[in-house]
């Protein structure tokens, strides 16, 4: 037998990117599933509850490697012990429903999810990818800017991926014809060239967005619930992506009142219902400061429509004239346990006007199409988004 | 220490560790080491080799180990090829010991590789192979797009593991022509009627059966090369894709159903070897602290360093030093250690290893059991020797993959798949049954059925490529 040969090197792998181009392949799809099961994620409550660095779990269920496999929950598996096992020894336990997170992996039997890691912030921008404020006017004083990018210089430096094949092509060109050849030569660092970006700022109309919730004693905790997750999403949803839009909370039963938005969303109330002293108070905020010719006005408003009846009159004119000075007014029902047959959204069926739409939500999952109703562009104003131009 | 002066120390150790190898008679290949950065080793475990095709699924295996090291979990010191020669990379920032410790455990797989029977007829090229193969599978997104070759991946992946290794012992058939079936009609059916067949195969085939055709002639266990050959649906850069994943499992699998044996006899040289090489103290702490993790052990599964070096270890003290008894029932001389493990290593797979040398002293004194679920807990349930040993070769058989053929290729006269699960007391995941039939029709471009048994009762589960059915038979 002949000595087999023994070598030892050390080669420059800083090439070799397979793993991470499958692994942002992986990213992709995860995305992608994400994407597809946004109305569920939008009511999830342990996102609701996070702020906004902080990575939550996204359960997936599309991205599991299905082949044949055995149900491992009916299999006998083998283990070792420390030398003193005996039989009827507990390895582990599963969390028991009602512990910790509840629902989740391991309930139900063969359904397990993979799960994702993402931060509040990637989570909103796609939740946000096609929304925008609808109807929105030039003002006159403008003072709400929008980041917008701009690809309009060419630099010899830059960042890989913007690269500009037509330059870099055309300058190899021409320092090949200048040594008096023809054809396109291999391509040298010097001819690099790279697209580089500018940051404008793209300036937008004032904005204001009136957020009125009921907190009357109806209201159960799935109700409230849902409006806050619809509420929590629009506050991040105009913070991401206006640079200067004012909120204002009012919240009511029989009565209304601006609260901080802290209070908006913690604080619990009771008492009956008159949906008409909200609409009266964000026509007093209204009036007193942000002038209709200044800003461009949005109203939404939660509720589980258990309005005293002889409220509902009232609401309506109220809303009328809500019309007249907002862009948009939005109306959304929670339709709970009880079915009631009179509530306002009834009501409502009386006003036709485009600027004013009215929702009803059923579920979690309404949460997210809620959204998309509320705050859908026209064609023409998608167009301008900003940094839809990338 | 310069880069330079590392890897003279290197060669300086493996120069003395191959030459203790050989002394204790390991037989490898040509060893070619590669000192790689952490994401480069990852990657090489993730897809199992440096030059695999490019999936979605390799990322996400990637990203899953990427992680444990970026978070310290856990750290893969080396990995290690079957080729000849043999590469073998390892981990930049292993300290001199570790990598001592891990050449000397390298050098033993590969001599597992290179003598071990089961891996006789796998490939010693397959770096090339996978690359070429990657290379075409890219052609092939070019040309029919991304989306639809990772899909038709997707679905091929989800079989991959049914495939008949032993064609690989036996010499491979060649395909048969089809042909009318044998009419077995009116035939006595036992058991083993096929004995009494044997060798009169032209006297079979000359009394067809008109009316009954049956395909395949026997159950095939190979549902890639059943799908490869017979689909009318695929297209040739499709059949490529399969017949590729397929050569590549059958490479994987001498290495699957191995493991046990190939970690043991690994362990057991580098404890061997290292204990031949003079370390000062820090040293041998550091290698005590490095073995002591490399064997631990865990409640809820077997760690197969520790069970193979332990068997191993048996073995030879058993051969070496025979009980009384051992030495009258089996005329055991004694003395024989050595032979006898070397004999193992090359003779042996895991099943055969676990059954004839997992004996009632070992599981009892590795205090092995079984364990299942009760509600929400997993208990203890079986610490009876037997019981155990023969749970875990049960789980190995296979190499742990359910045992699927296609009984039926034209089944309803319709070129309809049935496919069915050979049931030994554990029952398929339904969920993911129900997810993988539309693969399998992906692939077959027609109706697909697996008949399996649930609550002991026998079922048949379809997909027609629009929605999933199940009847109990």
């Amino acid at each position: 037998m002949t000595e087999p040969n023994l070598i030892i090197t050390r080669e420059d792998w800083s090439l070799h990117r397979k793993g991470e181009i499958d692994r942002q392949r992986h990213k992709e799809k995860v995305r992608e599933a994400i994407k597809k099961n946004l109305a569920d994620i939008v009511s999830e409550e342990s996102i609701i509850m996070h702020d906004s660095r902080k990575i939550v779990k996204v359960p997936i269920r599309s991205l599991h490697e299905y082949r044949f496999r055995f149900d491992y929950n009916k299999q006998k598996h083998a283990g070792q012990g420390d030398g003193s096992s005996k039989q009827g020894d507990i390895i582990f336990s599963e969390p028991r429903p009602g512990q910790g997170q509840g629902k989740g992996a391991g309930d139900e039997p063969g359904v397990d999810y993979y799960e994702a890691d993402i931060t509040v912030d990637e989570l909103a921008e796609m939740i946000f990818e096609d929304l925008g404020l609808p109807n929105l006017e030039q003002k006159k004083k403008p003072e709400m800017a929008s980041d917008a990018l701009e690809f309009r210089d060419i630099r010899k430096k830059g960042i890989s991926s913007n690269i500009d094949r037509k330059r870099t092509i055309m300058e190899a060109i021409k320092r090949n014809a200048m040594k008096g050849e023809s054809g396109t030569p291999a391509i040298t660092p010097e001819d690099l060239r790279f697209k580089t970006w500018e940051v404008t700022y793209k300036y937008e109309s004032n904005a204001v967005v009136l957020a009125m919730m009921d907190t009357s004693g109806s209201m159960g905790p799935f109700e409230k619930y849902i409006a806050r997750s619809f509420f929590f999403w629009m506050v991040r949803f105009l913070r991401t992506r206006y640079n200067n839009v004012h909120i204002v909370f009012l919240a009511h039963h029989t009565e209304a009142k601006e609260t901080t938005e802290e209070e908006f969303f913690t604080k619990g109330a009771s008492g009956g219902t008159r949906c008409s002293s909200a609409y009266k108070l964000a026509l007093e905020v209204i009036e007193k400061r942000y002038s209709p010719s200044d800003y461009n006005i949005y109203a939404f408003h939660f509720s589980d429509g258990d309005n005293l009846s002889s409220d509902n009159e009232n609401c309506i004119r109220l809303i009328n004239e809500l019309l007249e000075v907002c862009n948009m007014v939005g109306y959304g029902e929670i339709e709970g346990p009880y079915y009631y047959t009179s509530t306002l959204r009834n009501a409502f069926k009386k006003i036709k006007n485009d600027k004013f739409t009215c929702v009803t939500v059923r579920d979690k999952s309404g949460v997210y199409p809620t959204l998309k109703k509320f705050f859908s562009l026209s064609p023409e104003q998608s167009e301008n988004q900003p940094g839809s131009s990338l | 220490m310069n880069p330079h002066e590392e890897i003279k120390l290197l060669e300086k150790a493996l120069t003395l560790i191959s030459a203790k190898a050989k002394e204790f008679n390991l037989d490898f290949y040509d060893m070619f080491f590669e000192i790689c950065p952490a994401d480069i080793i990852y990657t090489f475990g993730a897809y199992s080799m440096p030059t695999r095709y490019s999936h979605w699924t390799f990322g996400k295996a990637y990203h899953k180990m990427k992680t444990q090291y970026d978070y310290n979990l856990g750290r893969i010191y080396e990995m290690v090829i079957n080729s000849d020669p043999c590469y073998a990379f390892l981990l930049e920032g292993n300290t001199l010991i570790q990598n001592k410790l891990v050449m000397t455990h390298v050098l033993a797989h590969c001599d597992l590789f290179k003598n071990n029977i089961y891996f006789k007829k796998t490939s010693r090229n397959m770096v090339e192979s996978m690359a070429t193969a990657a290379d075409r599978f890219r052609g092939y997104e070019f040309k029919y797009g991304r989306a639809r070759v990772e899909s038709f991946i997707d679905a091929a992946i989800a079989l991959q593991e049914h495939i008949e290794p032993r064609d690989l012992m036996k010499n491979v058939k060649a395909a048969e022509p089809d042909q009318g079936q044998p009419c077995r009609a009116g035939c006595p059916e036992t058991p083993y009627d096929d004995l009494w067949s044997i060798g009169d195969d032209t006297e079979a085939d000359t009394e067809s059966c008109a009316n009954k055709k049956i395909f395949p002639k026997e159950p095939e266990k190979d549902l890639m090369l059943f799908i490869v050959q017979h689909s009318t649906e695929l297209e040739d850069w499709q059949r490529d894709i399969m017949s590729v994943i397929r050569q590549e499992m059958l490479y994987f699998w001498p290495q699957m159903e191995t493991k046990i044996m190939n970690e043991g006899w690994a362990s057991y040289w580098h404890l061997r070897i290292m204990r031949e090489i003079e370390l000062d103290e820090s040293e041998a702490v550091e290698f005590a602290k490095m073995h002591s993790g490399i064997i631990q052990t865990s409640r809820s599964r077997l760690n197969p360093y520790t069970l193979g070096l332990k068997i191993f270890e048996d073995i030879e003290k058993r051969w070496d030093q025979p009980t009384l008894e051992e030495w009258e029932k089996y005329g055991r001389p004694g003395g024989q250690g050595q032979e006898k493990i070397f004999e193992v290593r090359s003779v042996d797979n895991d099943i055969s290893f676990l059954r004839n040398y997992l004996t009632r002293e070992l599981v009892e004194d590795m205090d092995l059991y079984l364990y299942k679920k009760a509600g929400y807990d997993w208990k203890i349930v079986d610490k009876e020797w037997e019981n155990v040993r023969d749970a875990i070769v049960n789980s190995l058989t296979n190499c742990g993959y359910q045992y699927i053929v296609v009984l039926d290729g034209d089944f309803n006269k319709r070129g309809e798949l049935y496919l069915k699960h050979i049931y030994e007391g554990d029952e398929l995941d339904v969920v993911y049954l129900e997810k993988t039939l539309p693969h399998v029709f992906t692939l077959w471009g027609r109706p697909a059925h697996l008949e399996t048994v649930l609550d002991d009762k026998p079922v048949l589960f379809s997909y027609n490529g629009e929605k999933s059915s199940k009847r109990f038979l």
